[in-house]
């Protein structure tokens, strides 16, 4: 059976939006609940992700013909875990602050299941160029999904952006927003918009087919 | 999306038919809740009149723009929704800030109720659903009381209620503290007479435990309300509490004080009777109330808050499906050796 030729460009294209590894596979969940509370948290964690992501990506296609089949996930793990490590490092070496507040959750970058779902599923089966060009796709739009629920978490837990207050004083903040709970609310809002996105996107597919094929009737 | 018919009957045979619909339950309740409604904006004057008209209107209105978005026919002629957001009107502060009260209401009835399904479908009440979303939001303004029967209560509005959407209110009377957190944080008893009466702060429709009870008992005289949930919760307060008031009476209050201080009488009566949210069957209904009342206990001795009625009410509704899995009716006709 001959594989269908996927260009290039969508290799990347396709972890934006319509292979969103959080809204759509709901992958990496952890990270995207518990550190979103800041847009900069955010942005850290999806830096870091991508990153890790790229890295294992890259190695994982150069050794694809290396690795036994039986020991595979053991394999990924540790080159994962080898990056993560890496990046604990820099990350605490850039900003001893950004590394408190990320905390564990650095460290549980080894074990998130984007990651080791992107080596398993493609960098395994591609050549190192599209395994980097999926693994900086499926991390931007880990980035984007986070930094969005992060804006969300933030704007309305702590009235703030970046860190820069948005309102003049006596704003209400919404406690619950920055509070573990609050992913959970952020993280379903999006996803409610998300799908009737897709929703009207199907809908609207559908109806152009079908008014097609009147036309050709 | 085509209607939706629901045509569910739960309940082991026979069935007999007493004429009871949604409406008329309904209709049934609001007369119940209408003393307490009273009394709520006698002692706490326009503000509380305000958060009440504003609560039931977010309920209705959510309610109404969901059906008409999904295309399901409108629920919101049978007063349930208006019930649930009376309810919901009851247990806030009486000097919340307007927009928080609606915020609450569309969380509840969005979240908490349509989310799930609609009328019939909630896992949880829809009105306490509002009220811990408001809780965890907004934790300085639903803690915020101010003391019943001041003076111009009526004259003028207090400026916290019509605070800006999205600011922070700002208030004019000092806080006054509920029986509750006296009991909690300064080992203060109020008297049994005081709290019946409703001459304390709280929230707008749970200060006067005696217009509750009546209401109560109203519902329970026309079969229209399962009387075991409400019996099975007090009788759980009382003992639990009881036993801890002979064992150090010095820092634990007694059964009088816990049953008719805070929201456990609007709670026990009104919110945990959720024809939807409780058991099925009267067994679980004991269970139900019993597994309450040792929450609200817990809760109001050890836990950081001083109320804990409202999380002991929705930990309940989480759990009474299990219940009624847990609890099956013996099938009619079948002896109890026949198995």
């Amino acid at each position: 059976m001959a594989l269908k030729q996927v260009s290039s460009t969508d290799e990347f294209i396709k972890g934006l939006w319509r292979d969103n590894p959080v809204f759509i596979h709901m992958l990496g969940l952890c990270p995207a609940l518990a550190v979103s509370n800041t847009a900069i948290n955010a942005l850290a964690m999806g830096a870091a992700t991508t990153f890790v992501l790229l890295m294992a990506g890259l190695s994982v296609s150069l050794l694809r013909n290396f690795i036994p089949r039986e020991a595979r996930i053991v394999s990924y793990i540790c080159i994962i875990a080898t990056f993560v490590t890496c990046v604990d490092y820099a990350i605490m070496a850039i900003s001893i602050e950004l590394h408190r507040a990320l905390g564990a959750f650095i460290a549980l970058i080894v074990v998130n299941c984007l990651i080791l779902g992107r080596s398993e599923a493609f960098a395994s089966k591609h050549n190192p160029g599209r395994a980097l060009l999926d693994a900086l796709g499926m991390g931007v739009g880990f980035t984007g999904a986070l930094f969005f629920i992060g804006v969300m978490r933030e704007v309305l837990g702590s009235g703030t952006l970046f860190g820069v207050g948005l309102f003049p004083d006596g704003f209400q903040t919404w406690t619950v927003m920055v509070l573990p709970s609050g992913g959970f609310f952020a993280m379903a809002i999006w996803l409610l918009v998300v799908n009737w996105i897709r929703q009207r996107q199907a809908d609207a597919e559908k109806q152009a087919v079908e008014q097609a094929g009147k036309a050709a009737s | 999306m085509g209607k939706l018919v629901k045509h569910l009957e739960i309940g082991s045979s026979p069935h007999v038919s007493d004429g009871a619909s949604t409406d008329v339950i309904m209709r049934n309740v609001f007369f119940a809740l209408l003393p307490v409604t009273v009394f709520a904006v006698y002692a706490f004057g326009t503000g509380a009149a305000l958060v009440i008209i504003v609560a039931t209107a977010s309920c209705v209105l959510t309610e109404h723009w969901l059906c008409r978005w999904t295309g399901k026919p409108s629920t919101v002629g049978d007063w349930s929704i208006a019930i649930t957001g009376l309810l919901y009107g009851l247990t806030l502060p009486p000097d919340l800030p307007l927009w928080m009260v609606f915020v609450g209401g569309v969380f509840g009835v969005a979240i908490g109720k349509f989310m799930f399904g609609g009328l019939g479908m909630n896992a949880f009440n829809p009105a306490l659903v509002g009220r811990a979303f408001l809780q965890a939001a907004f934790p300085q303004a639903m803690t915020h009381w101010s003391a019943p029967f001041a003076e111009g209560r009526f004259e003028h509005i207090p400026s916290s209620v019509l605070a800006m959407p999205f600011w922070e209110p700002t208030y004019d009377a000092v806080t006054s503290a509920t029986p509750l957190a006296l009991m909690k944080f300064e080992a203060e008893f109020a008297g049994g007479r005081e709290l019946m009466a409703g001459l304390t702060s709280g929230s707008v429709g749970e200060t006067c435990g005696a217009l509750i009870l009546l209401g109560g008992i109203y519902l329970v005289a026309r079969n229209m309300m399962n009387w075991r949930i409400p019996a099975s919760i007090f009788a759980t307060v009382a003992a639990v509490t009881w036993a801890f008031q002979l064992y150090d009476p010095a820092t634990y209050p007694g059964p009088v004080f816990m049953l008719f201080s805070g929201g456990l009488m609007l709670g026990a009566v009104f919110m945990a009777t959720d024809m939807v949210a409780s058991p099925i069957t009267n067994a679980g209904c004991w269970l139900y109330g019993v597994l309450i009342g040792v929450l609200v206990v817990a809760i109001r001795f050890w836990g950081g808050m001083p109320e804990g009625v409202m999380y002991a009410i929705l930990l309940a509704n989480a759990v009474s499906p299990h219940i009624d899995n847990l609890i099956q009716p013996r099938v009619f006709g079948t002896g109890r050796r026949a198995g």
